[in-house]
């Protein structure tokens, strides 16, 4: 993975390329005619790719999280944050997006949906994983124990992100008997530029990601140098 | 092993509580630290016996329980000189440590939540219906409490400036489980059919075995460090 994501090039004209067709196809093409949604429809493909991108990134960063704490390799350490902050612009992002989007459909910028507030719950275990990174002085306790949290957090994200906006109504469609999702999942219009645009936007983050990883890699071989 | 380890941590939740037993000012700080906060809200709102709506009767005891359990919780790995921390994990295994203080800080906050039940519904006023159902939320908060705060609390007690750490880290992964006790204890408030609540009690149920097996995994590591 690392290999992949560092040494080739062609999954960044992919990730341009589906961009570019998202721009495009997603201000251009036939939407269907909705009450209400109108042509804020088309937000679904920069809204909904960010919350997608988002855990994507964040399971990359949980996964290189573990890998340090059984290796204790510095790499796997800067994956994992620079993952993490990858994760956290997308959220930061998505909730913006979000909140113009149910400006224009729901009438206010927070409605308290439940799932507006995972998200807000979710940015914040994330930002104090940063100030938590930032307490620590050594590098190698700084690494271990964020990982650790990161762990943790993502442990206990899970039921927030997947099960709490189950259990009660919710303005997002697909939840609390609001049948909205369903209705564009059967749009094959939609489909053909929403899923390109969930890949294209979470390359897009493995891209920045990517870069500060590299720029963090050569930091540390300088320093490498400088010690020895 | 497994008995071994259950043995351990017998052994390792007896001494906390005689510990604590020892060392009462904290114990008996713990308590006048509820007392004070709920005499605090009492004089804030400044209203007669009975007079809160119950959704913020309830919101009100839940913030208080949140507040003392950071506070009470955060002590578990502050409160020991390293130099003992050292000679305790010389002799323990992590696993029955984090065990151990999980089942000892579930305890404490029992008792803490149970004595300020007593206290606000004595001040407050107490519109409980079913209260079997509420002493069920109080157990099953201490649990979710005591499993999130203490692996954060090992966190926070490696970094420096560790009360507000521990807050900044603790609440945003306790308000999912906080949201669930507060909905099953406003049902138990208004008396509702206890099947309405199977879900919260099935939900919280799961994210205290997410959340008590994540720190047991985690916990040899932090403690390494």
């Amino acid at each position: 993975m690392e290999e992949l994501i560092i040494k080739k090039n062609w999954w960044k004209a992919l990730a341009i390329a589906l961009l570019g067709y998202t721009l495009v196809g997603g201000l251009l093409m036939e939407v269907p005619r909705l009450a209400i949604l109108n042509e804020t429809i088309r937000a679904l493909y920069f809204h909904v790719p960010m919350w997608f991108g988002m855990i994507m990134l964040l399971l990359v960063s949980v996964v290189y999280s573990i890998k340090y704490l059984n290796s204790g390799k510095p790499g796997h350490d800067t994956v994992a944050v620079e993952f993490a902050y990858a994760g956290i612009l997308f959220g930061v992002l998505g909730i913006v997006t979000g909140m113009v989007w149910a400006k224009f459909t729901w009438g206010d910028y927070w409605s308290n949906d439940p799932k507006q507030n995972a998200a807000a719950i979710g940015l914040l275990i994330y930002f104090a994983y940063i100030v938590l990174r930032n307490s620590l002085e050594d590098e190698q306790q700084k690494a271990r124990i964020s990982a650790v949290y990161n762990i943790f957090a993502f442990a206990a994200l899970i039921p927030l992100l997947f099960i709490l906006p189950r259990l009660t109504d919710s303005l997002h469609p697909g939840n609390g008997g609001n049948p909205g999702f369903n209705a564009y999942d059967m749009d094959s219009n939609l489909r053909m530029v929403f899923y390109p645009a969930v890949a294209g936007w979470t390359l897009l983050g493995v891209w920045l990601a990517s870069i500060r990883i590299r720029i963090r890699n050569i930091e540390r071989i300088q320093e490498d140098r400088v010690m020895g | 092993m497994k008995s071994g380890l259950l043995k351990e941590v017998q052994i390792l939740l007896k001494k906390e509580v005689v510990l604590e037993w020892r060392q009462r000012y904290a114990f008996n700080g713990m308590l006048l630290y509820v007392g004070s906060s709920v005499i605090v809200c009492y004089m804030s709102f400044g209203i007669r016996s009975g007079a809160l709506q119950p959704v913020s009767w309830n919101a009100l005891f839940w913030i208080i329980m949140l507040f003392t359990a950071v506070n009470a919780v955060a002590k578990s790995f502050m409160q020991e000189r390293e130099g003992r921390q050292l000679y305790l994990y010389t002799l323990a295994s992590p696993q029955g440590i984090i065990l151990a203080k999980i089942l000892y800080n579930a305890l404490l906050m029992m008792v803490l939540t149970g004595v300020g039940l007593l206290f606000y519904a004595v001040v407050l006023g107490n519109p409980l219906q079913d209260v079997a159902l509420f002493l069920l939320a109080i157990v099953l908060a201490s649990f979710s409490f005591s499993t999130t705060f203490t692996l954060i609390s090992g966190i926070a007690s490696k970094a420096g400036n560790s009360s507000v750490l521990m807050a900044i880290l603790g609440f945003p992964v306790i308000l999912p489980t906080l949201l669930m006790v507060i909905r099953m204890a406003k049902n138990a408030i208004d008396g509702l059919d206890r099947s309405a609540s199977t879900d919260e009690l099935i939900t919280l149920l799961a994210i205290n075995v997410i959340v008590t097996s994540v720190s047991y995994m985690l916990f040899p590591y932090l403690w390494r460090s």
